[in-house]
Protein backbone atom coordinates (compact mmCIF):
# COMPACT_ATOMS: atom_id res chain seq x y z
CA UNK A 1 0.00 0.00 0.00
CA UNK A 2 2.97 2.58 1.41
CA UNK A 3 4.64 1.77 -1.96
CA UNK A 4 1.36 3.17 -4.06
CA UNK A 5 0.10 6.35 -1.60
CA UNK A 6 3.49 7.70 -0.86
CA UNK A 7 5.08 8.29 -4.17
CA UNK A 8 1.54 9.19 -5.17
CA UNK A 9 1.70 11.79 -2.46
CA UNK A 10 4.91 12.72 -2.94
CA UNK A 11 4.31 13.64 -6.64
CA UNK A 12 0.92 15.03 -5.48
CA UNK A 13 2.75 17.85 -3.40
CA UNK A 14 5.64 17.91 -5.79
CA UNK A 15 2.93 19.33 -8.72
CA UNK A 16 0.87 21.42 -6.28
CA UNK A 17 3.33 23.13 -4.63
CA UNK A 18 5.15 25.14 -7.35
CA UNK A 19 1.63 25.88 -9.14
CA UNK A 20 0.32 27.31 -6.44
CA UNK A 21 3.63 30.05 -6.11
CA UNK A 22 2.99 30.51 -10.23
CA UNK A 23 -0.58 31.36 -9.53
CA UNK A 24 0.63 33.78 -6.22
CA UNK A 25 3.45 35.09 -8.69
CA UNK A 26 0.51 35.84 -11.43
CA UNK A 27 -1.97 37.05 -8.49
CA UNK A 28 0.33 39.75 -7.13
CA UNK A 29 2.66 40.72 -10.88
CA UNK A 30 -1.21 41.23 -11.87
CA UNK A 31 -2.46 42.93 -9.32
CA UNK A 32 0.84 45.47 -8.49
CA UNK A 33 1.23 45.69 -13.11
CA UNK A 34 -1.50 49.02 -12.48
CA UNK A 35 1.63 51.33 -13.07
CA UNK A 36 3.15 49.45 -15.82
CA UNK A 37 3.27 51.81 -19.07
CA UNK A 38 1.33 48.67 -20.74
CA UNK A 39 -1.69 48.95 -18.50
CA UNK A 40 -4.46 50.26 -19.94
CA UNK A 41 -7.66 51.95 -18.10
CA UNK A 42 -9.45 51.61 -21.72
CA UNK A 43 -9.14 48.03 -21.12
CA UNK A 44 -10.07 47.81 -17.81
CA UNK A 45 -13.31 49.63 -18.58
CA UNK A 46 -13.87 47.16 -21.05
CA UNK A 47 -13.51 44.32 -18.64
CA UNK A 48 -15.65 45.78 -16.02
CA UNK A 49 -18.36 45.93 -19.15
CA UNK A 50 -17.79 42.46 -19.68
CA UNK A 51 -17.90 40.90 -16.50
CA UNK A 52 -19.82 43.04 -14.61
CA UNK A 53 -22.76 44.82 -17.12
CA UNK A 54 -23.56 41.98 -18.91
CA UNK A 55 -23.47 39.92 -16.03
CA UNK A 56 -26.23 42.16 -14.85
CA UNK A 57 -29.00 41.07 -16.18
CA UNK A 58 -28.59 37.59 -14.45
CA UNK A 59 -27.99 38.58 -11.24
CA UNK A 60 -31.06 40.36 -11.17
CA UNK A 61 -33.64 37.48 -12.33
CA UNK A 62 -31.53 34.92 -9.77
CA UNK A 63 -31.91 37.52 -7.07
CA UNK A 64 -35.70 38.33 -7.69
CA UNK A 65 -36.44 34.33 -7.47
CA UNK A 66 -33.68 34.11 -4.28
CA UNK A 67 -35.98 36.73 -2.14
CA UNK A 68 -39.25 35.07 -3.30
CA UNK A 69 -38.16 32.06 -2.15
CA UNK A 70 -37.08 33.25 0.83
CA UNK A 71 -39.79 34.98 1.54
CA UNK A 72 -42.21 32.19 0.57
CA UNK A 73 -40.08 29.67 3.21
CA UNK A 74 -39.22 32.17 5.76
CA UNK A 75 -43.01 32.91 5.67
CA UNK A 76 -43.97 29.05 6.24
CA UNK A 77 -41.64 28.57 9.06
CA UNK A 78 -42.47 31.64 11.34
CA UNK A 79 -46.31 31.73 10.86
CA UNK A 80 -46.10 28.87 13.18
CA UNK A 81 -45.19 30.74 16.23
CA UNK A 82 -46.22 33.84 14.68
CA UNK A 83 -43.40 35.56 14.21
CA UNK A 84 -44.20 36.74 10.50
CA UNK A 85 -43.22 40.00 11.46
CA UNK A 86 -39.73 39.02 12.09
CA UNK A 87 -39.92 37.98 7.73
CA UNK A 88 -38.13 41.52 6.78
CA UNK A 89 -35.10 40.98 9.25
CA UNK A 90 -35.09 37.00 7.88
CA UNK A 91 -34.86 38.65 4.30
CA UNK A 92 -32.59 41.23 4.67
CA UNK A 93 -30.29 39.14 6.94
CA UNK A 94 -29.94 36.10 4.59
CA UNK A 95 -29.13 37.86 1.51
CA UNK A 96 -26.72 40.58 2.82
CA UNK A 97 -24.56 38.28 5.01
CA UNK A 98 -24.59 35.11 3.14
CA UNK A 99 -26.89 34.10 -0.29
CA UNK A 100 -26.07 37.80 -1.71
CA UNK A 101 -22.21 37.41 -1.60
CA UNK A 102 -22.08 33.95 -2.26
CA UNK A 103 -24.39 33.64 -5.11
CA UNK A 104 -23.00 36.11 -7.11
CA UNK A 105 -19.66 34.66 -6.72
CA UNK A 106 -20.92 31.05 -7.89
CA UNK A 107 -23.13 33.04 -10.82
CA UNK A 108 -20.30 35.12 -11.34
CA UNK A 109 -17.91 32.15 -11.73
CA UNK A 110 -20.37 30.54 -14.47
CA UNK A 111 -21.09 33.36 -16.23
CA UNK A 112 -17.61 35.44 -16.54
CA UNK A 113 -14.94 33.34 -14.84
CA UNK A 114 -15.47 30.54 -17.35
CA UNK A 115 -15.19 33.29 -20.73
CA UNK A 116 -12.35 34.62 -19.12
CA UNK A 117 -10.42 30.97 -18.75
CA UNK A 118 -11.53 30.49 -22.09
CA UNK A 119 -10.31 33.75 -23.94
CA UNK A 120 -7.19 33.19 -22.09
CA UNK A 121 -6.82 30.06 -22.84
CA UNK A 122 -7.57 30.52 -26.71
CA UNK A 123 -4.89 33.58 -26.18
CA UNK A 124 -2.51 30.92 -25.13
CA UNK A 125 -3.22 28.00 -27.77
CA UNK A 126 -3.00 30.49 -30.65
CA UNK A 127 0.43 31.90 -28.93
CA UNK A 128 -0.97 35.12 -28.70
CA UNK A 129 0.56 35.47 -25.34
CA UNK A 130 3.74 34.17 -26.55
CA UNK A 131 3.73 36.59 -29.17
CA UNK A 132 2.93 39.52 -26.53
CA UNK A 133 6.37 38.88 -24.89
CA UNK A 134 8.02 38.71 -28.58
CA UNK A 135 6.70 42.16 -29.01
CA UNK A 136 7.80 42.78 -25.41
CA UNK A 137 4.29 43.37 -24.32
CA UNK A 138 3.73 42.30 -20.79
CA UNK A 139 1.02 39.92 -20.90
CA UNK A 140 0.43 41.00 -17.13
CA UNK A 141 0.02 44.45 -17.46
CA UNK A 142 -1.89 43.92 -20.85
CA UNK A 143 -4.15 40.93 -20.04
CA UNK A 144 -3.79 40.21 -16.60
CA UNK A 145 -4.17 43.37 -14.86
CA UNK A 146 -7.29 44.46 -16.36
CA UNK A 147 -9.24 40.99 -15.79
CA UNK A 148 -8.24 41.16 -12.31
CA UNK A 149 -8.99 44.61 -11.35
CA UNK A 150 -11.63 44.35 -13.45
CA UNK A 151 -13.80 41.18 -11.11
CA UNK A 152 -12.54 42.88 -7.47
CA UNK A 153 -13.77 45.94 -8.94
CA UNK A 154 -17.44 44.37 -10.42
CA UNK A 155 -18.24 41.18 -7.90
CA UNK A 156 -18.89 44.07 -5.10
CA UNK A 157 -21.20 46.23 -7.33
CA UNK A 158 -23.02 43.39 -8.13
CA UNK A 159 -23.48 41.87 -5.41
CA UNK A 160 -25.05 45.01 -3.66
CA UNK A 161 -27.83 44.63 -6.81
CA UNK A 162 -28.22 41.32 -5.99
CA UNK A 163 -28.40 42.34 -2.41
CA UNK A 164 -31.38 45.03 -3.24
CA UNK A 165 -33.27 43.02 -5.84
CA UNK A 166 -33.40 40.55 -3.22
CA UNK A 167 -35.05 42.08 -0.90
CA UNK A 168 -37.48 43.68 -2.99
CA UNK A 169 -38.20 40.43 -4.21
CA UNK A 170 -38.69 39.11 -1.08
CA UNK A 171 -41.32 42.15 -0.01
CA UNK A 172 -43.29 41.60 -3.07
CA UNK A 173 -43.79 38.37 -1.60
CA UNK A 174 -44.34 38.50 1.71
CA UNK A 175 -46.33 41.66 1.80
CA UNK A 176 -48.82 41.59 -1.40
CA UNK A 177 -49.03 37.98 -1.77
CA UNK A 178 -48.87 36.48 1.57
CA UNK A 179 -50.15 39.89 3.76
CA UNK A 180 -47.47 40.45 6.28
CA UNK A 181 -47.52 44.02 7.45
CA UNK A 182 -45.65 46.31 5.27
CA UNK A 183 -44.78 48.87 7.63
CA UNK A 184 -43.82 46.16 10.45
CA UNK A 185 -41.42 44.48 7.54
CA UNK A 186 -39.39 47.33 6.81
CA UNK A 187 -39.31 48.42 10.46
CA UNK A 188 -38.21 44.73 12.00
CA UNK A 189 -35.81 45.20 9.12
CA UNK A 190 -34.64 48.23 9.71
CA UNK A 191 -34.20 47.98 13.71
CA UNK A 192 -31.99 45.04 12.66
CA UNK A 193 -29.80 45.49 10.06
CA UNK A 194 -26.39 47.67 10.60
CA UNK A 195 -24.38 48.96 7.91
CA UNK A 196 -21.26 48.12 9.31
CA UNK A 197 -21.57 44.89 10.99
CA UNK A 198 -23.92 43.45 7.80
CA UNK A 199 -24.36 45.27 4.59
CA UNK A 200 -20.28 46.18 4.61
CA UNK A 201 -19.22 42.95 5.94
CA UNK A 202 -20.96 41.58 3.02
CA UNK A 203 -19.33 43.72 0.70
CA UNK A 204 -16.15 42.80 2.04
CA UNK A 205 -17.13 39.24 1.68
CA UNK A 206 -17.99 39.86 -2.11
CA UNK A 207 -14.88 41.69 -3.05
CA UNK A 208 -12.62 39.01 -1.51
CA UNK A 209 -15.05 36.37 -3.81
CA UNK A 210 -14.49 38.53 -6.44
CA UNK A 211 -10.25 38.60 -6.10
CA UNK A 212 -10.64 34.85 -6.20
CA UNK A 213 -12.88 33.80 -8.45
CA UNK A 214 -10.96 36.29 -11.12
CA UNK A 215 -7.33 34.51 -9.86
CA UNK A 216 -9.11 31.05 -10.56
CA UNK A 217 -10.10 32.16 -14.11
CA UNK A 218 -7.11 34.13 -15.01
CA UNK A 219 -4.47 31.47 -13.57
CA UNK A 220 -6.40 28.52 -15.35
CA UNK A 221 -6.36 30.12 -18.60
CA UNK A 222 -2.76 31.09 -18.12
CA UNK A 223 -2.02 27.16 -17.23
CA UNK A 224 -4.21 25.86 -19.50
CA UNK A 225 -2.77 23.05 -22.12
CA UNK A 226 -2.82 24.67 -25.41
CA UNK A 227 -5.14 22.88 -27.53
CA UNK A 228 -8.53 22.63 -27.59
CA UNK A 229 -9.23 20.15 -25.41
CA UNK A 230 -7.03 22.03 -22.70
CA UNK A 231 -8.59 25.20 -23.15
CA UNK A 232 -12.12 23.11 -22.25
CA UNK A 233 -10.37 21.24 -19.29
CA UNK A 234 -9.23 24.31 -17.69
CA UNK A 235 -12.43 26.06 -18.45
CA UNK A 236 -14.41 23.70 -16.01
CA UNK A 237 -11.85 23.15 -13.74
CA UNK A 238 -12.26 27.13 -13.30
CA UNK A 239 -15.77 27.04 -12.24
CA UNK A 240 -15.12 23.90 -10.37
CA UNK A 241 -12.66 25.43 -8.28
CA UNK A 242 -13.40 28.58 -7.89
CA UNK A 243 -17.28 27.63 -6.93
CA UNK A 244 -15.65 25.27 -4.62
CA UNK A 245 -13.18 27.96 -2.87
CA UNK A 246 -15.92 30.14 -2.81
CA UNK A 247 -17.86 27.88 -0.61
CA UNK A 248 -15.04 27.02 1.75
CA UNK A 249 -13.81 30.96 1.96
CA UNK A 250 -17.20 32.09 3.04
CA UNK A 251 -17.20 29.59 5.86
CA UNK A 252 -13.81 31.31 6.82
CA UNK A 253 -14.59 34.77 6.14
CA UNK A 254 -17.75 34.14 8.15
CA UNK A 255 -16.16 32.58 11.14
CA UNK A 256 -14.19 36.23 10.86
CA UNK A 257 -16.41 38.75 10.15
CA UNK A 258 -19.75 37.91 12.16
CA UNK B 1 -18.86 48.09 -29.31
CA UNK B 2 -17.53 51.56 -29.34
CA UNK B 3 -15.49 52.47 -26.33
CA UNK B 4 -18.14 55.53 -25.83
CA UNK B 5 -20.80 53.16 -25.32
CA UNK B 6 -18.67 51.05 -23.03
CA UNK B 7 -18.01 53.94 -21.44
CA UNK B 8 -21.53 54.70 -20.39
CA UNK B 9 -22.67 51.52 -19.75
CA UNK B 10 -20.09 51.01 -16.98
CA UNK B 11 -20.70 54.34 -15.79
CA UNK B 12 -24.17 53.49 -15.37
CA UNK B 13 -23.37 50.31 -13.88
CA UNK B 14 -20.85 52.28 -10.97
CA UNK B 15 -23.92 54.20 -10.30
CA UNK B 16 -26.28 51.07 -9.76
CA UNK B 17 -24.41 49.88 -7.70
CA UNK B 18 -23.93 53.31 -5.57
CA UNK B 19 -27.58 54.04 -5.42
CA UNK B 20 -28.26 50.09 -4.41
CA UNK B 21 -25.71 51.09 -1.59
CA UNK B 22 -27.33 54.08 -0.52
CA UNK B 23 -30.92 52.40 -0.25
CA UNK B 24 -29.32 49.46 1.55
CA UNK B 25 -27.01 51.97 3.82
CA UNK B 26 -30.84 53.80 4.87
CA UNK B 27 -31.29 50.27 6.11
CA UNK B 28 -33.35 49.04 3.37
CA UNK B 29 -36.24 51.35 4.94
CA UNK B 30 -37.94 54.60 3.37
CA UNK B 31 -38.97 52.53 0.13
CA UNK B 32 -43.07 51.87 2.06
CA UNK B 33 -42.84 55.34 3.42
CA UNK B 34 -44.79 56.78 0.88
CA UNK B 35 -47.81 53.99 1.77
CA UNK B 36 -49.51 56.64 3.97
CA UNK B 37 -47.87 59.56 2.67
CA UNK B 38 -50.90 61.37 1.64
CA UNK B 39 -52.36 60.47 4.97
CA UNK B 40 -53.60 62.17 8.36
CA UNK B 41 -51.79 62.62 11.19
CA UNK B 42 -52.73 62.22 14.36
CA UNK B 43 -51.21 62.33 17.98
CA UNK B 44 -52.02 60.19 21.28
CA UNK B 45 -50.04 60.59 24.20
CA UNK B 46 -49.09 57.34 26.34
CA UNK B 47 -47.72 57.03 29.59
CA UNK B 48 -45.73 54.34 27.81
CA UNK B 49 -44.94 53.19 24.72
CA UNK B 50 -43.14 49.27 25.06
CA UNK B 51 -41.45 48.88 22.38
CA UNK B 52 -43.27 50.75 19.66
CA UNK B 53 -40.98 51.85 16.42
CA UNK B 54 -41.43 54.50 13.92
CA UNK B 55 -43.49 52.53 10.95
CA UNK B 56 -45.17 50.42 13.55
CA UNK B 57 -48.53 49.64 12.38
CA UNK B 58 -51.70 51.26 13.43
CA UNK B 59 -54.40 48.89 12.97
CA UNK B 60 -58.38 49.54 13.41
CA UNK B 61 -60.44 45.86 14.09
CA UNK B 62 -56.98 44.05 12.74
CA UNK B 63 -56.45 46.45 9.71
CA UNK B 64 -53.65 47.82 9.39
CA UNK B 65 -54.97 51.98 8.29
CA UNK B 66 -51.80 53.76 9.40
CA UNK B 67 -48.58 53.90 10.86
CA UNK B 68 -46.22 55.34 13.30
CA UNK B 69 -43.97 58.36 12.17
CA UNK B 70 -42.34 59.48 15.47
CA UNK B 71 -42.16 59.02 19.00
CA UNK B 72 -41.13 61.77 21.37
CA UNK B 73 -41.48 62.89 24.77
CA UNK B 74 -43.41 65.76 26.25
CA UNK B 75 -41.15 67.70 28.73
CA UNK B 76 -44.19 68.92 30.61
CA UNK B 77 -46.12 65.80 31.07
CA UNK B 78 -43.46 63.06 30.74
CA UNK B 79 -45.94 61.46 28.92
CA UNK B 80 -44.64 59.52 25.08
CA UNK B 81 -46.21 61.40 22.40
CA UNK B 82 -46.58 58.59 19.46
CA UNK B 83 -47.48 60.86 15.91
CA UNK B 84 -49.31 58.70 13.14
CA UNK B 85 -50.53 59.05 10.03
CA UNK B 86 -53.96 57.47 8.68
CA UNK B 87 -55.31 56.72 5.99
CA UNK B 88 -57.47 59.90 4.64
CA UNK B 89 -61.12 57.59 4.11
CA UNK B 90 -60.86 56.23 7.32
CA UNK B 91 -62.61 59.19 9.76
CA UNK B 92 -62.49 58.66 13.54
CA UNK B 93 -64.46 59.99 16.13
CA UNK B 94 -63.04 62.54 18.61
CA UNK B 95 -64.30 59.77 21.58
CA UNK B 96 -61.81 57.58 19.33
CA UNK B 97 -59.17 55.68 22.15
CA UNK B 98 -55.62 54.37 21.40
CA UNK B 99 -54.11 51.03 22.97
CA UNK B 100 -50.53 49.43 22.54
CA UNK B 101 -50.80 45.71 22.02
CA UNK B 102 -48.42 43.29 20.97
CA UNK B 103 -48.79 40.59 17.84
CA UNK B 104 -48.68 37.33 19.16
CA UNK B 105 -46.71 36.68 22.24
CA UNK B 106 -43.19 37.95 21.16
CA UNK B 107 -44.53 40.32 18.38
CA UNK B 108 -43.58 43.71 17.23
CA UNK B 109 -46.00 46.29 19.07
CA UNK B 110 -48.80 48.13 17.42
CA UNK B 111 -51.03 50.86 17.83
CA UNK B 112 -54.80 49.70 17.96
CA UNK B 113 -57.35 51.90 17.39
CA UNK B 114 -61.19 51.45 19.39
CA UNK B 115 -63.39 54.24 17.21
CA UNK B 116 -65.84 55.75 19.25
CA UNK B 117 -69.54 56.99 18.97
CA UNK B 118 -69.75 60.39 18.23
CA UNK B 119 -70.89 62.37 15.26
CA UNK B 120 -67.94 64.45 15.15
CA UNK B 121 -64.51 63.54 13.77
CA UNK B 122 -60.90 63.79 15.24
CA UNK B 123 -59.49 66.68 13.09
CA UNK B 124 -55.81 66.17 11.15
CA UNK B 125 -53.39 66.67 13.66
CA UNK B 126 -55.81 66.16 16.78
CA UNK B 127 -54.76 64.40 20.06
CA UNK B 128 -56.35 61.39 20.96
CA UNK B 129 -56.82 61.46 24.70
CA UNK B 130 -58.29 57.93 25.79
CA UNK B 131 -55.41 56.00 25.82
CA UNK B 132 -54.02 53.15 27.45
CA UNK B 133 -49.69 52.13 27.02
CA UNK B 134 -48.00 48.80 26.89
CA UNK B 135 -48.26 45.92 28.78
CA UNK B 136 -44.86 46.04 30.74
CA UNK B 137 -44.58 41.87 31.17
CA UNK B 138 -41.86 42.04 33.52
CA UNK B 139 -43.93 44.55 36.07
CA UNK B 140 -46.91 42.18 35.91
CA UNK B 141 -44.69 38.81 37.04
CA UNK B 142 -43.26 41.12 39.41
CA UNK B 143 -46.56 42.30 40.76
CA UNK B 144 -48.41 38.68 40.76
CA UNK B 145 -44.94 37.01 42.61
CA UNK B 146 -45.85 40.45 44.94
CA UNK B 147 -49.42 39.71 45.37
CA UNK B 148 -48.90 35.82 45.82
CA UNK B 149 -45.86 36.43 48.73
CA UNK B 150 -48.14 38.70 50.43
CA UNK B 151 -51.68 37.13 49.64
CA UNK B 152 -50.20 34.32 51.97
CA UNK B 153 -49.99 36.60 55.10
CA UNK B 154 -53.07 39.72 54.62
CA UNK B 155 -54.79 38.49 51.60
CA UNK B 156 -55.97 42.19 50.59
CA UNK B 157 -53.24 43.81 48.46
CA UNK B 158 -53.97 44.73 45.21
CA UNK B 159 -52.50 47.09 42.67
Amino acid sequence: MSDFFVPRLGHVVWETVPRLGAATRLLLGGLSAVGNRHFSFRQWLREVYGLGVLSLALMIVAALFTGMVLGFQGYYALVRFGATSALGTLIALSLLRELGPVLTALLFAGRAGSALTAEIGSMKATEQLAAMEMMAVNPLAWVVAPRLWGGIFAVPILCVIFDLVGIFGGYLVSVPVLGVDGGTFWAQMQSNVTLSGDILNGLLKALCFGLVVTWIAVWQGFSAKPTAEGVGAATTRSVVMASLTVLGLDFILTALLF
Amino acid sequence: MSQRAIDWWVGIFVLLGVAALAVLALRVGNLSGFAYGNGYVLHADFNNVGSLKDRSPVKLGGVTIGEVTHIGMNPQTFRAEVTMRIEPRIKLPIDTGASIYTQGLLGEQYVAIQPGGMLQNLKPGATITLTQGAVNIDQLIGQMVFDKASGSSSGTTTH
